[in-house]
């Protein structure tokens, strides 16, 4: 059920001085759905969030919500829940008074505000936490009162700003798979900025990846997987084995066998070929030209380090059974599935 | 029990001198506010509800409350002009390590400073007289209690910076985000968030300054040479001559007094910096 | 609604100015007051040079620089061995030690100064009349400013590891603190030391009401008769004070390391601080 609206942003600049922030971010988010911008430091993918949420202004380009212009709108009028990085809660009220803050601001009684509140801390699992203050609380049950003060208020737009970074990997885990459960069930069209591919690849419907104010890429995590557009996307997301290849007329041959080169790749000569762990094959081949350096056990997978004939080292991921039959020093013939790669341009000095 | 006692040696001159030089004078006054030579007695208790000790006692807490006060509301405006303007301008810098210096400035000094501005030669009155024609220093109130409170000012308002501009630092953005993110107006948001946080923080500082004022001495007298309208000034009065209200070792009563109001207010701002930190951190 | 429109900013600059304007002034009329020449008009030195050619005034200065340093130097032979000490062998202390380091800002030294008549006596009795012998009511003054510095500079370093290292290299008490942990916590005793300075150079309540001729007393006697000469020995001591920070600033600049605040280490920590936001 989605009872969400839709959110666009239109060709948005955030100038700093010198440093564009964004530059010309265009995206359109579907009623309902979760759309995470992933990206490093700097990327703008925090900018492109508080100028959503009004808390900043942008440059040039507009601000939609459900077809209607909100540029000029003030923060506190655009009916938009935020969770922050960490630190939000007011350290002066309870935990329900927190919830029901937003409620407040609107008007509601104290019976409303309560019943409000209540319903949305059971929604989050803090019911019996409601009479502590935050102080009291651990990261990830902070975390989880803050989203509950957000959807308190039924807004219209939901904006997570890297709420899980500042949390324990465990903690983090555990939430963010929380918070796309609620995410779903209230129907919200959400806003999640991340700079952990895991996390953004997870949660959302949609995946944006950011690189210095410009979108490289937006697409479902599937699709941003398999099919990088670009080499930065490519790099960013997911394990990558750079391994020279030849390029010609839309083919890769690398590793003794030719596959697709995805769009995007260079368009002929020698480059490196971003290949998946999960990609990579290996044989054990007495006659092989390539050999193995090490296997790293990672519990249900395991990781074969290969070294080939031209110095390069390659990790092939498979199951920590196949993995069973290499050790350190066996020669073996490592190949490669016939999945589309990236090729990109090698580095142009060597290092 | 015995490696105790061995850890503990190497503290011995530090407990030695502390105990000394601060312990001892102190239990000497609380002693002999009840003991007059060496027999217990209420007579130097009883003194201290004479005239002229509630007089001075009264102008004291007046002094102190009153600058307490004006030092509490200008220096946090002060505060809040530092804190708001970008936090590594010069300008900030410079204006807390002023305060700095100022706060401790307190003394001999600054009434000497103040004789020089607004005294009898004083460069103020000095100018004034001649464009104006006005005698600024005339009726001496410089050296009564009003003067008092002008010049306790200056050192209370850099001290109320310096302790409250933490405070304001520890308001985080992220709460007034959150408070307009979830609908606050600007007013809501002081209202309902900045107030309530910030109000033990102000009630607090305002305590140490009270404090700081009440036990303050060298300005006071450097400023007023006869008389004692404030209970320092008394004090002095009956270390200096033991013949006020012709009790000897009145001193001694009038400095429990004192140290018994210092350290009330003391734990009473011990609790709120605590509220404060837990907040505010 | 942080100033940024011109009206804003042009209040928020009038406000800055008036304060500016009441702190600072005194200060000028210091100067103009004590350089003033009263018969001829226009500037003369006079006040100035009496601080030298008084020779009244040129003692106490002489005593009260010379009471500075005794105090600085009892208060880091005592302090400083027993904050390590505390921190290393006799943890359990820590919170009676911090307590008493704290407790002269509460008892106003008024209250102090009525009750040192007889510690005095004895005092005076073992070692003299001289006005030195205020070292030790002054050390106790100076602890709270004193005890914050050291402490913070001691937080800053790893003690326990730094000692231990150079004990197992075959270094006796003695020299661990000498040459291994003052050093290290050299900010800090720098810092202990010039706000001391700046405190005994400053004191008048003890000193005046135990008799003893110290800077600050001799100011307020000469101040009945010759008021530029006091204005002027006060303002040397304000300066002299603001010298001493100043040089503590720099000083200690220098030796900071680079923490989380500094921009050029970009260490990303939760936002907690408004920049240009990622």
């Amino acid at each position: 059920m989605t009872n969400g609206v839709s959110v666009e942003l239109n060709d948005l600049t955030r100038v700093y001085g010198s440093v564009k922030a964004l530059d010309g971010l265009t995206l359109h988010i579907e009623p309902g759905e979760l759309v995470a911008l992933l990206g490093p430091s700097g990327c703008g993918k925090t900018t492109a969030l508080r100028i959503l949420a009004g808390l900043d202004e942008a440059t040039s380009g507009t601000v939609s919500v459900d077809g209607k212009d909100l540029t000029r709108v003030p923060a506190n009028k655009r009916d938009m829940g935020m969770v922050f990085q960490a630190y939000s809660l007011f350290p002066h009220l309870t935990v329900l008074d927190n919830v029901a803050f937003g409620l407040k601001m609107r008007g509601k009684d104290k019976g409303q505000r309560s019943s409000r509140a209540e319903e949305m801390l059971e929604l989050v699992g803090l019911t019996a936490h409601r009479h502590k203050y935050a102080s009291e609380l651990s990261g990830g049950q902070q975390q989880r009162v803050a989203l509950a003060r957000a959807l308190a208020i039924q807004p219209r737009v939901l904006l997570l700003d890297e709420p899980l970074s500042a949390l324990d990997a465990k903690v983090r885990v555990a939430l963010r798979d929380e918070i796309r459960r609620v995410q779903l069930e209230v129907g919200t069209t959400t806003l999640f900025v991340t700079h952990d591919q895991e996390e953004a690849l997870a949660v959302a419907d949609r995946v944006g990846v950011m690189s210095q104010g410009k979108l490289e890429q937006l697409a479902a995590p599937a699709e941003l997987y398999a099919n990088p557009a670009t080499p930065f996307v490519a790099e960013f997301v997911g394990l990558n084995n750079k391994v020279p290849a030849e390029v010609s007329a839309d083919h890769a041959r690398l590793l003794g066998t030719s596959v697709p080169a995805l769009p995007g790749s260079i368009g002929s000569g020698g480059g490196l070929a971003m290949v998946r762990p999960e990609s990579v094959t290996v044989t054990a081949d007495p006659a092989g030209t390539a050999s193995v350096t090490s296997v790293a056990f990672l519990g249900p997978i395991s990781r074969v380090f290969c070294t080939l004939a031209d110095g390069t080292v390659v990790s092939a991921q498979m199951t920590s059974s196949a993995a069973r039959a290499f050790g350190p020093g066996d020669r073996v013939t490592v190949g490669v599935e016939p999945t589309g790669v990236l090729v990109v341009a090698p580095p142009a000095k060597p290092r | 029990m015995s490696r105790r006692i061995r850890e503990s040696l190497p503290l011995l001159p530090f407990f030695a001198l502390v105990t000394i030089f601060l312990i001892v004078p102190t239990a000497t006054v609380i002693v002999s506010a009840f003991f007059v030579d060496g027999v217990f007695s209420l007579a130097r208790i009883a003194a201290l509800f004479s005239d002229t000790a509630l007089s001075a006692l009264w102008k004291s807490v007046l002094l102190s409350a009153s600058t307490a006060i004006i030092g509490a509301v200008l220096g946090a405006v002060l505060a809040w002009l530092i804190v708001s303007s970008a936090p590594t301008s010069v300008l900030r810098r410079a204006v807390i390590s002023l305060c700095s210096v100022l706060a401790q400035f307190g003394g001999v000094a600054l009434a000497f400073a103040f004789l020089a501005t607004i005294g009898l030669n004083g460069v103020l009155t000095l100018w004034v007289q001649e464009h104006f024609g006005w005698n600024l220093a005339g009726s001496g109130w410089l050296y009564s209690l009003t003067g008092l409170i002008l010049v306790y000012t200056y050192f209370q308002i850099p001290l109320m910076v310096i302790v409250f501009v933490p405070a304001l630092e520890g308001l985080r953005e992220q709460w007034r985000e959150a408070a307009v993110s979830l609908g606050a107006s600007t007013f809501q948001y002081w209202r309902q968030v900045a107030v309530p946080l910030l109000t033990p923080a102000f009630l607090g500082s305002f305590l140490l300054l009270f404090a700081n004022a009440f036990a303050a001495y060298a300005t006071a007298a450097a400023l007023v040479s006869q008389g004692s309208p404030i209970l320092p000034l008394l004090i002095r009065a009956a270390l200096t001559s033991e013949v006020v209200l012709g009790q000897s070792g009145f001193a001694y009563a009038l400095a429990l007094e004192m140290i018994v109001i210092v350290a009330a207010v003391m734990i009473a701002y011990n609790a709120l910096v605590r509220r404060t930190a837990r907040w505010l951190q | 609604m942080r100033g940024k429109t011109l009206g804003g900013k042009v209040f928020r600059g009038a406000l800055l100015a008036a304060f500016g304007l009441f702190f600072l002034f005194p200060l000028y009329a210091m100067a103009d007051f004590s350089t003033r020449n009263l018969l001829a008009g226009g500037r003369t030195m006079a006040a100035w040079k009496n601080l030298i050619t008084d020779d009244a005034l040129y003692q106490a200065i002489v005593i009260s620089l010379l009471l500075a340093v005794f105090t600085v130097v009892l208060m880091l032979l005592i302090l400083v061995p027993t904050m390590i000490w505390v921190r290393l062998r006799a943890p359990w202390a820590k919170g009676v030690v911090e307590f008493l380091c704290l407790l002269p800002l509460t008892i106003p030294a008024l209250v102090i100064v009525v009750g040192l008549r007889n510690v005095y006596l004895w005092v005076t009795y073992f070692l003299g009349e001289s006005a030195l012998t205020l070292t030790f009511v002054y050390v106790v003054l100076v602890l709270p400013f004193a005890y914050r510095a050291i402490d913070a500079a001691l937080s800053a370093i790893d003690l326990k590891t730094l000692s231990e290292a150079a004990r197992s290299l075959g270094a006796g008490w003695l020299t661990t603190i000498a040459r291994v942990v003052v050093p290290n916590i050299w900010s800090g005793i720098l810092s202990a030391a010039f706000i001391s300075i700046a405190v005994v150079l400053g004191e008048y309540t003890i000193a005046s009401l135990s008799g003893y001729e110290t800077l600050q007393v001799q100011i307020v006697l000469i101040g009945k008769s010759d008021g530029p000469t006091s204005v002027a020995a006060s303002l040397a001591t304000l300066v002299f004070g603001f010298v001493l920070l100043l040089i503590l600033a720099l000083v200690t600049r220098g030796r900071r390391r680079p923490t989380a605040a500094d921009p050029a280490v970009a260490t990303p920590t939760p936002a907690t601080q408004p920049g240009v936001p990622t």
